[in-house]
C-alpha cells in the first residue's frame, strides 16, 4: 500500500508547519528578547517571557515528533541526513540545549541575579543560532548535494553539503520568519498600546526582511537548488500557489498597517504555512533530492500502518490537550477586550 | 581518541546525564500530586506550599531533561546511523508512543506550573495527575525500546536486512516488562530517597519544621515501598536476563565456568586474562537458584561464548555489585523508617536517622547509574544483541572527539548550575515562623481564592 508512505510524509510536513508556527514563534520570541530596544526594553522582555513560558516545552515536542516519524518510517533518509549534516545539527542541538536550560534558569533563578541575567542572554543568543541552523539543514537537503553511493553509503565530506550560500539563505529566511511570527503574535498578546506598537513596527520590518530573504534565496536557488526553483516556478500549480502566498503576505502587512492585529495573526500564520507547503510541494516526491524518494525509502507497510494507528489514537488525546493548553494561556477574551479599547480610542 | 570510543563515550555521557533528569521528571509529579491532594483535603496551606516549591525544582529539571532528551533522539542518528537504519522501524512503535506521552507531559506540566491561578483546583490537580501518568508512560516506552536492543524480536534477518517487521512483537519483546518494571521502581525509589534526604538535612538545621516533616512524610513511604519492591523486580529481571542475555548475566556475576550449582559472588574482581574472579565471597548454589529457581541448575559461564562476544567483565560485575549493595542499604533504611514511624513520631527527632537519610539521598541516583552501566556495557560488543555490533553501527564522521568534548563541557556546566539553583531553592524553604504566618491568615486567604475559582 504505497499511499501510507505519502500520508506519513504529509503528516511530517504538517508537523513541521505546526512546529514553525508554534516553536518557531518561540524562537522568534528569543530573537526579539535579544533585540529589545528603546525605553520599553524591559517591558518588551517581560511580555515575551510571559508569552513563551507556559507553552514552549509543548511546542518544542513537534520537532521530536518529526524526528521520530522520520527515523521510524524513513530510516535510510534519517541516517543519511544525520550523517551528512552532522556538524550543523550538533551546533543546532547545542543551541537547543542552551536555550531551553537557560530559559528555565532565568525563570527559576531563586534570586540569583547574575545567573538570571547571563541565562537570559544565553537564551536569546541560542534563539538565533538554532532556527538559523535548522534552516541551513533544510536548505542543504534541497540542493541535491547529499548523495548515496551504490552500496548505500552516504557520499559526504561533512562540510560542502551545507556550507554554501543557498542553505544559509534558507537559514536566514527561517530566522526572519520566526521573528516575523513572534512579532505579529505579540501585537495581539502584549499588554498595552505602547508595547503593541513596538511589536507592530518589528512585525512590519521583519515582513520586509522576509521578502528580501525569500528573493535572495530564490535567486540562489536557480543555481544551487534547481529542483526547488523549478518546483516553485515551473509546475502548473505553482503560479496559483505563489499568488495565494503573496496575497496572504499582503493581507498580513495590510492588517498590521491598519492595526487589525488578530487578522494579521491569522494572515501571517497562513503565509508561513503556505511557504512551507510550497517548499514541500516543490521538493515532492523527494525527501532528499535526488536519491531518496518518499515511496522508495519508506519502511515496510507493516511498520507504517501501526504508526498511523498510533498517530490517530495519540491525536485523540493530543489535539484536545494542546488546544486546552492554548485556551488557558492564550485566552480569546483578553485580547478582544484590548481590541475594543483600541477602537474606542481611535478618533 | 578513537572515533568509536568517542561516539560511545558521548552516548554514555548523554544518557548518564539525561537519566537523572528523566527519573526526576517521572517521580516528582507523584510527590507534588500527593502534597496537593492533601492540601485540597485538609486545607493546610503548608501542603500547598510544598507542592508549589517542589514544582519549581521540577520545572528546572524537566526543562533540562526535555532538551537533553531531544539531543538523544538526534544522537541516535548522529552517532549510530547504521543502527537507526536497521532499528528505526523496529523501535518505532515505542518511540512513536513515547512522542505522544512526552507531548502530553509537556502540555500538562505547562498547565501545572503556570496554571495555579488560571484553572480550578480540581483541574490543576488533574493536570498534575496527567503529568504523572504521561511521564511514567514516556519512561516505559523509552525503556521498551532499550529492551528491544537487549532482546531483539519481531523481524526476520534476510541477507543482512531486518525484514518482515512485526512492530507489536518487537515492542512486547521478552525483556520489556521486567526492564520497565525495574526502571519505574528505580525512578520513584531514587527520587523519593533524594527528596527525603534533602528535607532531612533541613530538619537537622531547624528541628520541628512542619514543612520538612510533611515532605518526609510523603517521600519516605514511597521510598520504602519502592526499596522493598525493587529486589523482587530485580530478581525477575535477572531471570529474564539469564534467559535472553546469558553472557550479560555471566559478566554480572563474574561467572567464567559453566557449572551446576553456580555460586553467588559478593565482591570479587573478575580477571579476564586468567578467566577467574578472585577476592569473592561465594554462596554455593545461590546463583543457580536466583537465575533458574533451582540450586543445581546449570549456569553458562563466559567461557561458553566466543571471546569476542564478552562484555568488559570487570566493569559489568562491579557496577552490578554497587547497584545491589546500594539497593540493600536503601531497603534497610526503608524498613527502619517504617518501623520508627510505627512507634510514635520518633522519626523526626531521631537525629541519627535523619543523618542516615541525608547519607542515603544520592544512593538511589547512583544505583540508577550503576544499573544503566550494567544494562549498556553488559550488552557490548553488541548494539543489537546478537545482530549488530556497536563498531559496525557508528557514523563515518571523523573527529568525533570534538562533539564528545563539547557536550561533556556543556553538560558539566549545566549540572553545576542545576545543583546550585536547587541548593538555593532548598535553602529558601520556609522557616517555622514563616509557616505560622502562612497558616494564620489561611481562612481569609482561602475564602478569597475560593471565590475567584
Amino acid at each position: 500500500m504505497p499511499e501510507l508512505a505519502m500520508i506519513i510524509a504529509a503528516i511530517i510536513v504538517l508537523a513541521l508547519i505546526v512546529y514553525l508556527l508554534t516553536g518557531g514563534a518561540d524562537f522568534g520570541g528569543g530573537i526579539w528578547y535579544l533585540f529589545a530596544t528603546g525605553e520599553r526594553k524591559e517591558a518588551q522582555r517581560r511580555a515575551l517571557t510571559q508569552a513563551i513560558a507556559p507553552i514552549w516545552e509543548a511546542n518544542h515536542v513537534w520537532l521530536i515528533l518529526v524526528i521520530v516519524l522520520l527515523f521510524v518510517c524513513f530510516p535510510s533518509v534519517f541516517a543519511a541526513m544525520m550523517t551528512a549534516l552532522h556538524i550543523p545539527l550538533v551546533i543546532m542541538l547545542v543551541g537547543i540545549v542552551l536555550r531551553g536550560s537557560a530559559f528555565a534558569f532565568q525563570s527559576y533563578s531563586a534570586g540569583a541575579q547574575g545567573l538570571e541575567r547571563s541565562s537570559a542572554r544565553v537564551f536569546a543568543i541560542a534563539s538565533v543560532s538554532s532556527p538559523l541552523l535548522l534552516g541551513v539543514c533544510v536548505g542543504a537537503i534541497a540542493t541535491g548535494e547529499i548523495r548515496v553511493l551504490e552500496n548505500g553509503v552516504v557520499d559526504t565530506n561533512f562540510v560542502s553539503e551545507w556550507l554554501s550560500p543557498f542553505p544559509f539563505a534558507i537559514g536566514a529566511l527561517t530566522l526572519v520568519l520566526c521573528a516575523f511570527l513572534a512579532a505579529v503574535y505579540m501585537t495581539v498578546e502584549a499588554p498595552g498600546e505602547a508595547l503593541k506598537e513596538d511589536f507592530r513596527r518589528r512585525a512590519l520590518w521583519s515582513a520586509l526582511a522576509t521578502g528580501v530573504c525569500a528573493f535572495v534565496a530564490g535567486l540562489l536557488a536557480i543555481r544551487d537548488a534547481p529542483l526547488i526553483w523549478e518546483g516553485l516556478t515551473g509546475a502548473g500549480w505553482s503560479l496559483l500557489f505563489q499568488l495565494i502566498t503573496g496575497l496572504a503576505a499582503l493581507l498580513a502587512i495590510g492588517a498590521l498597517w491598519t492595526r487589525r492585529y488578530r487578522l494579521a495573526r491569522v494572515a501571517a500564520g497562513a503565509q508561513v504555512a503556505l511557504i512551507m507547503m510550497g517548499w514541500a510541494l516543490a521538493q515532492f516526491p523527494y525527501l532528499i533530492y535526488p536519491d531518496f524518494r518518499i515511496l522508495e525509502s519508506a519502511a515496510e507497510p507493516a511498520v507504517l500502518r501501526p504508526v498511523l494507528i498510533a498517530l490517530a489514537a495519540g491525536s485523540v488525546l493530543l489535539v484536545p490537550s494542546f488546544l486546552y493548553l492554548y485556551a488557558i494561556f492564550k485566552p480569546r477574551e483578553a485580547p478582544e477586550l484590548a481590541g475594543d479599547e483600541e477602537r474606542v480610542n481611535e478618533p | 581518541m578513537e572515533d568509536l570510543l568517542a561516539a560511545r563515550s558521548q552516548m554514555a555521557m548523554s544518557l548518564a546525564f539525561h537519566i537523572v533528569f528523566a527519573v526526576v521528571g517521572m517521580a516528582m509529579p507523584l510527590l507534588m500530586v500527593i502534597a496537593e491532594a492533601r492540601w485540597l483535603r485538609s486545607g493546610d496551606p503548608i501542603y500547598r506550599e510544598l507542592a508549589r516549591r517542589w514544582a519549581r525544582g521540577t520545572a528546572i529539571i524537566f526543562a533540562v531533561g526535555a532538551v537533553s532528551g531531544t539531543v538523544l533522539s538526534f544522537e541516535l542518528g548522529l552517532l549510530w546511523p547504521t543502527f537507526m537504519e536497521h532499528a528505526g522501524p523496529l523501535v518505532g512503535m515505542p518511540f512513536s508512543l513515547e512522542g505522544f506521552a512526552f507531548f502530553l507531559e509537556a502540555i500538562f506540566l505547562g498547565i501545572y506550573l503556570y496554571g495555579w491561578d488560571r484553572v480550578g483546583r480540581r483541574a490543576h490537580l488533574l493536570a498534575g495527575v496527567m503529568v504523572l501518568i504521561s511521564g511514567t508512560a514516556s519512561g516505559v516506552f523509552v525503556v521498551t525500546a532499550n529492551a528491544w536492543m537487549n532482546a531483539p524480536a519481531g523481524f526476520d534477518l534476510v541477507d543482512g536486512a531486518f525484514v518482515n517487521v512485526r512492530p507489536w512483537e518487537a515492542m512486547f519483546n521478552p525483556m520489556w516488562a521486567t526492564q520497565c518494571g525495574h526502571m519505574v521502581i528505580a525512578a520513584f525509589q531514587s527520587v523519593a530517597f533524594a527528596v527525603a534526604g534533602i528535607h532531612a538535612a533541613m530538619l537537622l538545621r531547624e528541628g520541628g519544621n512542619a514543612f520538612h516533616k510533611r515532605a518526609i512524610a510523603i517521600a519516605l513511604p514511597i521510598a520504602a515501598i519502592a526499596a522493598l519492591a525493587q529486589p523482587l523486580m530485580g530478581d525477575l529481571l535477572a531471570k529474564a536476563t539469564a534467559k535472553n542475555q546469558p553472557v550479560k548475566l555471566a559478566a554480572m556475576e563474574g561467572q567464567f565456568e559453566t557449572e551446576q550449582g553456580a555460586p553467588l559472588r559478593i565482591f570479587g574482581l573478575p580477571d579476564e586474562e586468567r578467566e577467574q574472579t578472585p577476592w569473592a565471597i561465594e554462596i554455593p548454589g545461590a546463583l543457580s537458584f536466583l537465575a533458574y529457581g533451582d540450586f543445581d541448575a546449570e549456569v553458562r559461564g563466559l567461557k561458553a561464548f566466543p571471546r569476542d562476544e564478552w562484555p568488559p567483565v570487570a566493569i559489568v560485575h562491579i557496577a552490578f555489585q554497587i547497584m545491589v549493595a546500594l539497593g540493600l542499604w536503601m531497603m534497610a533504611v526503608g524498613v527502619f523508617g517504617v518501623g520508627m514511624s510505627w512507634r510514635g513520631r520518633r522519626l523526626y527527632t531521631a537525629r541519627w536517622y535523619l543523618w542516615v537519610l541525608v547519607l542515603t539521598a544520592p544512593m538511589g541516583m547512583l544505583a540508577v547509574e550503576a544499573g544503566w552501566v550494567v544494562t549498556e556495557v553488559g550488552r557490548q560488543p553488541w548494539v543489537i544483541q546478537g545482530y549488530l555490533r556497536t563498531a559496525d553501527a557508528v557514523t563515518p564522521m571523523p573527529h568525533l572527539v570534538v562533539p564528545f568534548l563539547v557536550f561533556t563541557l556543556l553538560y558539566l556546566v549545566l549540572s553545576v548550575i542545576v545543583v546550585y539553583l536547587l541548593w538555593r531553592h532548598v535553602f529558601q524553604s520556609p522557616t517555622s515562623r514563616e509557616l505560622e504566618a502562612l497558616q494564620a491568615p489561611e481562612s481569609a486567604a482561602d475564602d478569597l481564592s475560593e471565590s475567584t475559582d
